[in-house]
C-alpha cells in the first residue's frame, strides 16, 4: 500500500516537474522585455534582432508618412537617447508629435528598430483634452464638405 | 448638499453594514444554541441586503439618469450628451459602479439561495448564508471606503464626461458585464455551500456537491456566454480584427472557467464513484479566488491594458480579502481531507473516470499555464525592477497541445463507460470516429491549413463530434427500436431522460465549432492595407472593394467620419461597408469603428486607418477570415448546452393551490440538529 502511494506521488511529483520545466522554458523564450531607447542601445548586441517593446515619444518633426506605400518612419526618443522606427501601414490617426507610443518589434544591426505592432501609449485614467487638444476642429472641413 | 439620490444610496449602502454584520453572528448563535429565532434573523439579514443593495443601485441609476451631478460617480461617468441607453449602463462602465454592481447581483444570489434552500434540514444552508454574508461584508465596506460611488461633489459640476468612448460604442457592452458578473459572482455560491458544508460537518455526503453543481453549471454558463461577448466586442471595437490577444484581463475571465469547467466533470466523479471529494473541494476554492484575483487585476489597474481603466488604492483591500479567503480556503481543505478519504478507487485505465482525471489534469494545467503567464510580469518588476511582457506565442505555444489534448479527450470520454470497458467495448465505440477525424482533417488540407496544430484541432473535433453524436444516434435508435418513436421524438426524449448527460454533449459541439473558427480564422487570415481616392479599388480575398465616398457627420456626443466602400463581385455590387472612426469629445485618440460583412464561411473586415482631413483620401485596412462567425454560433450552442444541463427539474411533488395543505406542526427533522 505505501509503496503504491510513493509510486503514485512520485508520478505526480514527475509530471509536476516536467509542467514546470515546460512552463520555465516556455516564458524563458517569449518574454518580451520593455525598454526605453536609452535602455536598448545600453544593451548593445544584446538587443539586436530580439522581440522587444520600445516605449517613449514621438520625437516632434520626425514623422513622415507615405500614404501610397504605405511606409511609416519616425523617431521614438526617451529624451537621452533616440531610434529611428520603420513601419509599414497607417499611423493611429491622432498620432502627433511628443505623444507617447509603444513600438513591438526587433531591433536591426543597421540601427533602425522595425516595428511589427505600434500602440498608441493611452493613459490608463483618460482625461477630457486641453484647450487646444479638440479634435473638434480637425475634422471640420470634411464635415462641411460633406453636408454642402 | 446631498441629493435624494446621494442620500438613499449612501444611506442604504451605510445601513447595509450593520444588518451584514448582525447576520454573520446570527448564524453560528443559531445553530450552537439552537436558537431558531436566530436563524430567523440571519436569513431577514440576507434579505434585508439585498433590499438596501437594491436601492442604492436603483439610487445609482437615477443619479445616473437625472444627470445628478453632485453624485460622484455620475460626475465621473455621466454626461448630458451621452444617450439614454449608454447613460444607464455606464452603471459597471468605472470602478465604483461596477463593485455596486457586483454587491447587488451578490446579494441577490443571496436572497435566492436562502429562499430555494432553507427547508433543507441540516446546517448546510445557514453556513452558507453566513458565508455569503462575509463576502457581501467585503464589498460593502469596498462600497463606503475607497469604492464609495455616492461622494458628495460641490460645486455641482453642469456637466461630466461621459463614460469611456470604448465603452460606449458598441452595444455589446450592454451584454458582456453583466453576464461576466453574473458568472463571476455566481462562482461565490458553490465556495458558501463548500465552506458551510465543512462547518456543518456534512462534506461528506454529497448535498453540497448537488447544490454546487447546479449552481456551478448556471454561472459557467453566463460565464462561456460573457467570455464570447467579450472577445466579440473586442472584435467589433477594438479594430485589431482579432477576437483573443491573451490580454490579462481575458485571462482574468478565463481561468475560473477553466477550473469551473474541471469541477462540472469531477463532480460527475464525486457522485457516482465517491472520488475526488477533497479535490473537488480545491476546485470550488479555487474557482472562486479566481474570481476574485480576476476583479483584483481588473479593478486594480495593477496590469494595464486596454481593459483596465481605473486605478486606485482597492488594490490593497483586495489583496488582504484574497489572503483570508486562500487561508480560510486552506483550513477548510486541510481540516476536511481526512474525512473524505475516496471511497471508490478506480477500477480501470479504460474507463470514463479516467478520462475525467486527464481532463481535469489538462484544464488545471491549462490554468496555471494563464496564471503563469499572466502573473509573471508583476512578478518579473516586484523582484527584478524589470518591465516584460508574456507574448501570444507563449500561450499560444503552450496551450495548443493541452487544446487538442482536450478535444481528443471530448471523443473518448462520452463512449466509456464508468468503471471498466471491455476490449470489444473499446473497439465499437473508439474506431468508428477515427473515419470522422480523417474526413475533416482532410477538409483542413483541402481548405489550405498547413499549420500542424490547425490539422490537428480539425482531427480531433471531427473524432470527438463524430463520437458525441454517435451517443445520441445510438440512444435515439435504443428508443425507436423500444417504444416506436419516430426520430425527433425518439431524441427529445432522450436528452429529457437524461439533460444532464446530453446537455453535457450539447455543450461539447458548441466547443467544436467554436475551435473550428478559431483554428480557421487564425490560420487563414488575409490582411491588405491600402490608401484609395474616390472611385479606387482594392483587391481582397478574391473580392474587390471600391472607395465611394468619405463623409463626416456631427452627433451629440461625438463626431463621426467614415469611408464607405462597395464590394463588387465582377461588375456586380454585392454589398457596401461603412467602416468609421468615432471622435469623443472628451478623448483625444478616436475611436475606430470596423464594419463587418459576416457570411456562414467567413468575415470580410474593414478598418478606417486614416484619412485626409480634405476627404480626397482614406486608407483601409481589409481583412478576410474564414469561420469566425463560428466561433459566436458555437459559444451560443455552449450556452445551450448549459440551459438543457442546468435547468432545474420541475418540483415533482406539486400540490394543487384549492387543496387545503395540511400543515405539519414541526418538520421533526429540523428539531435534533438544533438540540444539538
Amino acid at each position: 500500500m505505501t509503496t503504491k502511494k510513493g509510486i503514485i506521488i512520485g508520478g505526480i511529483a514527475i509530471i509536476v516537474a516536467a509542467f514546470a520545466y515546460l512552463l520555465y522554458g516556455g516564458l524563458d523564450k517569449n518574454i518580451v522585455y520593455f525598454l526605453t531607447p536609452h535602455e536598448l542601445l545600453a544593451k548593445g548586441t544584446k538587443a539586436v534582432d530580439v522581440p522587444v517593446r520600445l516605449g517613449g515619444q514621438v520625437k516632434p518633426g520626425s514623422v513622415k508618412w507615405n500614404d501610397t506605400t504605405l511606409a511609416l518612419h519616425f523617431i521614438v526618443t526617451d529624451g537621452t537617447s533616440e531610434i529611428a522606427v520603420d513601419s509599414k501601414g497607417a499611423p493611429p490617426q491622432m498620432f502627433r508629435d511628443g505623444m507617447g507610443v509603444v513600438v513591438e518589434g526587433r531591433y536591426g544591426a543597421n540601427g533602425t528598430f522595425n516595428c511589427t505592432s505600434l500602440m498608441v501609449k493611452h493613459s490608463n485614467e483618460y482625461r477630457p483634452p486641453k484647450p487646444g487638444e479638440s479634435v473638434q476642429e480637425m475634422q471640420k472641413t470634411l464635415i462641411k464638405g460633406a453636408s454642402s | 448638499m446631498q441629493s435624494v439620490n446621494g442620500l438613499v444610496g449612501h444611506g442604504a449602502l451605510l445601513l447595509a453594514l450593520p444588518f451584514i454584520a448582525l447576520g454573520i453572528i446570527a448564524v453560528p448563535v443559531a445553530v450552537n444554541r439552537g436558537r431558531r429565532d436566530w436563524l430567523e434573523i440571519g436569513y431577514g439579514a440576507v434579505y434585508a441586503n439585498f433590499a438596501l443593495m437594491s436601492a442604492a443601485a436603483l439610487a445609482m441609476i437615477s443619479a445616473l439618469v437625472t444627470h445628478d451631478f453632485s453624485v460622484s460617480y455620475v460626475a465621473q461617468v455621466g454626461s448630458r450628451e451621452t444617450p439614454l441607453f449608454y447613460t444607464i449602463i455606464s452603471l459597471w462602465g468605472a470602478l465604483e459602479g461596477s463593485i455596486l454592481f457586483w454587491a447587488w447581483v451578490l446579494s441577490f444570489y443571496g436572497m435566492t439561495v436562502v429562499a430555494l434552500n432553507k427547508s433543507r434540514a441540516g446546517n448546510l444552508v445557514p453556513y452558507a448564508a453566513m458565508t455569503l454574508l462575509c463576502i457581501s461584508l467585503f464589498f460593502s465596506i469596498l462600497l463606503v471606503g475607497p469604492a464609495n460611488p455616492f461622494h458628495v461633489v460641490s460645486p455641482v459640476p453642469q456637466n461630466g464626461p461621459g463614460p469611456n468612448p470604448l465603452l460606449q460604442n458598441h452595444i455589446l457592452m450592454a451584454v458582456h458585464p453583466p453576464l461576466l458578473y453574473l458568472g463571476y459572482v455566481g462562482m461565490s455560491v458553490p465556495f458558501a455551500f463548500a465552506v458551510g458544508a465543512v462547518l456543518s460537518g456534512e462534506a461528506e455526503n454529497n448535498d453540497w456537491i448537488k447544490v454546487s453543481r447546479t449552481w456551478t453549471m448556471a454561472s459557467w454558463g453566463f460565464l462561456s456566454a460573457a467570455i464570447i461577448a467579450g472577445m466579440w466586442w473586442s472584435y467589433e471595437v477594438l479594430g485589431w480584427g482579432g477576437y483573443w490577444a491573451w490580454d490579462p484581463v481575458e485571462n482574468a475571465s478565463f481561468l475560473p472557467w477553466l477550473t469551473a469547467t474541471a469541477f462540472l466533470h469531477s463532480a460527475m466523479v464525486q457522485e457516482r464513484r465517491g472520488m475526488l471529494r477533497v479535490w473537488n473541494l480545491n476546485l470550488v476554492v479555487g474557482t472562486f479566488v479566481l474570481t476574485i484575483l480576476g476583479t483584483f487585476l481588473t479593478r486594480s489597474g495593477i496590469i494595464s491594458s486596454v481593459h483596465a481603466f481605473t486605478t486606485g488604492t482597492i488594490g490593497y483591500y483586495f489583496l488582504a480579502f484574497i489572503t483570508i479567503v486562500l487561508v480560510t480556503g486552506g483550513v477548510i481543505v486541510a481540516g476536511s481531507s481526512d474525512k473524505l478519504r475516496s471511497k471508490g478507487k478506480l477500477d480501470s485505465a479504460a474507463s470514463r473516470e479516467t478520462v475525467f482525471l486527464l481532463n481535469n489534469l489538462f484544464l488545471t494545467a491549462f490554468m496555471l499555464t494563464v496564471l503563469v503567464g499572466t502573473l509573471f510580469p508583476l512578478v518579473a518588476e516586484a523582484m527584478r525592477g524589470v518591465k516584460v511582457s508574456v507574448g501570444g506565442p507563449f500561450f499560444n505555444r503552450m496551450s495548443l497541445p493541452i487544446i487538442a489534448a482536450l478535444l481528443f479527450l471530448m471523443g473518448v470520454g462520452p463512449a466509456l463507460p464508468w468503471k471498466v470497458a471491455s476490449k470489444a467495448e473499446l473497439r465499437s465505440k473508439l474506431i468508428p470516429p477515427t473515419a470522422g477525424a480523417l474526413v475533416l482533417a482532410a477538409a483542413a488540407l483541402i481548405a489550405g491549413i498547413h499549420d500542424p496544430y490547425g490539422i490537428l484541432v480539425f482531427a480531433f473535433v471531427g473524432y470527438a463530434a463524430t463520437a458525441n453524436f454517435r451517443e445520441f444516434s445510438i440512444g435515439a435508435a435504443v428508443r425507436r427500436r423500444a417504444h416506436g418513436e419516430s426520430w425527433p421524438t425518439a431524441f427529445l426524449r432522450l436528452v429529457e431522460g437524461n439533460r444532464r448527460r446530453y446537455g453535457g454533449y450539447i455543450a461539447h459541439f458548441g466547443v467544436f465549432f467554436v475551435a473550428l473558427g478559431i483554428a480557421m480564422s487564425s490560420t487563414l487570415r488575409t490582411e491588405r492595407e491600402a490608401t484609395l481616392q474616390r472611385g479606387m479599388t482594392m483587391q481582397i480575398a478574391g473580392r474587390t472593394l471600391r472607395l465611394q465616398d468619405i463623409w463626416g457627420r456631427e452627433e451629440p456626443q461625438r463626431q463621426v467620419v467614415g469611408a464607405t466602400l462597395e464590394i463588387m463581385n465582377g461588375n456586380r455590387v454585392t454589398g457596401t461597408l461603412e467602416p468609421r472612426m468615432n471622435f469623443y469629445r472628451t478623448q483625444q485618440e478616436p475611436v475606430p469603428t470596423p464594419d463587418v460583412r459576416s457570411g456562414v464561411l467567413g468575415d470580410l473586415y474593414l478598418n478606417l486607418m486614416a484619412f485626409r482631413p480634405d476627404g480626397s483620401n482614406a486608407t483601409i485596412r481589409a481583412i478576410y477570415q474564414p469561420l469566425v462567425p463560428w466561433i459566436w454560433f458555437g459559444g451560443g450552442v455552449v450556452v445551450f448546452g448549459a440551459i438543457v444541463a442546468g435547468w432545474p427539474t420541475a418540483r415533482r411533488r406539486r400540490v394543487p393551490a384549492v387543496v387545503p395543505v395540511p400543515a405539519p406542526p414541526k418538520p421533526p427533522a429540523r428539531e435534533p440538529e438544533y438540540a444539538a
